[in-house]
């Protein structure tokens, strides 16, 4: 944490900063019971709301919709996203205009659009052939093969110059230095950014909602919408536990490779903070 | 397609990106002014003010934006909590966009000197002087760039408010096409070119921003 805006406490102000530490724990407490109780008094998260989440068939159901649906859509999206980021990376560092621009043009819109829009036209324009489950996944893999193709391309910009002119220098053509030497060092520098990247991509696949594709978002809204439950609040509250366990678990990896490549003195690539953003 | 389609095809395109719009500014200002107190709360010296803001960020960045407006929009009204649907979207994603708002101007913190905090003390200022007068303008300028982002993605997240049924751009799709069957790609371009518009309208201006005060990184 920034040391930059305060000096190291002298004893009053230790003494000072304990009683204000004191005073906002209290009142960030008394905030939290109140809206606590609140949701308690209004019943929304009285035992009754969370007796859904006890049924063995209602556990089971959300499991297999996040490994099969969720997890999987995810997983497949960003495998499909790599290599569509590591084909149209390589078009943009093309020499040739004729292939440089029409993968700038390529990046650009996917980057710029909406994902749900894409998510509406696959399944509009081809649902009927694609299906819920690849119209989510290829609108997922066009927006973040755009953002990894942006990636890759800052990570193999980053690869020390003089690597690719020793490679030239041995009689290297230019697409051998890029899969030979270049794309396998910027590779290992670019794995947190792949790994953020999957954090996007897995918080996207609720998307599908909105195409009725089957996922937890699906099994919540049918388990708030079954009269005997009519827990909304509960379900969203499971809903964002799911998530937050799972891409909190990723970002601790992420930020971890980041740290040891920093130790190994490999620059990791960035994910634009922003990126992480975008669901859409 | 004659030009009776046309027609309504840029009628509902306004209505919808003016929707859009008014989703985008609100969000943006309730989203900034969060973040930023948000952001504060991290590099304040006081621990349980660093806690909150941290425990904030990780609940509202790594939850998905479809469950928090089903929290908001579905889960709320329970206790009594109804302003109307364009409100609780524009709560939902201003309460999601501030997590950002927060990186962003912690990093940008991050990357003020510490000649100049020191400097700010040394002339007796407190705190939240330092913070006000040296600190936090040095910090904007430095992440005007993220914060385009930001905002760059807060424009595309509110079409995640079609999916809750209100009417901007995005849902102007389903609706144009169960109207005009046969015109999705013409809808889609129409509605694309829309957002890409907007974003290169906030490119611009953080750009404009950037050359007038920005810094060298």
């Amino acid at each position: 944490m920034s040391t930059v805006l305060f000096d190291t406490p002298g004893p009053r102000a230790l003494a000072r900063q304990r009683i204000y530490t004191v005073i906002t724990a209290v009142v960030l407490g008394a905030l939290l019971a109140a809206a606590l109780w609140q949701l308690w008094t209004k019943e929304m998260i009285t035992p009754d709301q969370w007796v859904a989440f006890t049924e063995p068939r209602i556990l089971v159901a959300l499991l297999e919709e996040l490994v099969v649906a969720t997890l999987a859509g995810a997983a497949v999206a960003i495998v499909l996203a790599v290599a569509f980021g590591a084909v149209f990376a390589a078009g943009r560092l093309a020499d040739p205009a004729w292939i440089r621009l029409p993968c700038w043009a390529v990046i650009e819109f996917f980057r710029a659009v909406p994902l749900l829009l894409m998510i509406y036209v696959l399944f509009y324009g081809f649902g009927s052939t694609l299906g819920t489950f690849w119209s989510l996944v290829l609108a997922l893999m066009l927006y973040n093969g755009s953002v990894l193709a942006e990636i890759f391309r800052a990570g193999i910009q980053a690869v020390p110059k003089g690597q690719s002119e020793a490679a030239y220098a041995i009689g290297m053509t230019k697409s051998q230095v890029l899969v030979q030497i270049l794309a396998p060092q910027a590779l290992r520098s670019m794995l947190p950014a792949i790994i953020s990247q999957c954090v996007v991509a897995l918080k996207d696949t609720t998307l599908g909602f909105a195409i009725g594709a089957s996922g937890i978002v699906d099994v919540g809204e049918r388990i708030y919408l079954a009269r005997v439950y009519d827990n909304p609040f509960a379900v969203g509250i499971v809903l964002a536990a799911v998530f937050i366990v799972i891409n909190y678990s990723l970002s601790r990896l992420a930020v971890y490779l980041e740290s040891r490549m920093r130790q190994q003195g490999t620059q990791a690539v960035h994910v634009n903070e922003a990126e992480e953003a975008q669901p859409a | 397609m004659g030009p009776e389609y046309f027609s309504e095809l840029i009628s509902r395109l306004a209505d919808g990106f003016v929707v859009t719009l008014q989703l985008l500014g609100w969000s943006l200002l309730f989203s900034t002014i969060i973040g930023t107190a948000l952001g504060a709360m991290r590099v304040s010296p006081l621990a349980p003010l660093r806690a909150f803001g941290t425990a904030y960020v990780n609940i509202f960045r790594n939850t998905p934006l479809v469950v928090l407006f089903l929290i908001v929009v579905v889960g709320l009204p329970g206790i009594g909590f109804l302003p109307s649907f364009f409100w609780r979207a524009v709560m939902a994603l201003s309460l999601y966009t501030a997590a950002f708002v927060c990186e962003c101007v912690r990093s940008g913190v991050n990357t003020v000197e510490a000649g100049q905090a020191e400097a700010a003390r040394s002339i007796g200022m407190d705190f939240g002087q330092s913070l006000r007068f040296v600190v936090l303008p040095q910090a904007f300028r430095a992440v005007i760039p993220p914060l385009a982002s930001v905002y760059i993605a807060l424009t595309k997240n509110t079409s995640v408010a079609a999916v809750f049924g209100i009417t901007e751009a995005t849902y102007q799709l389903s609706n144009l096409i169960r109207d005009f069957p046969g015109s999705l790609w013409v809808n889609f371009i129409g509605i694309a070119l829309g957002y890409i518009l907007i974003v290169a309208v906030i490119s611009a201006i953080a750009n404009m921003f950037e050359r007038r005060v920005g810094v060298a990184a």
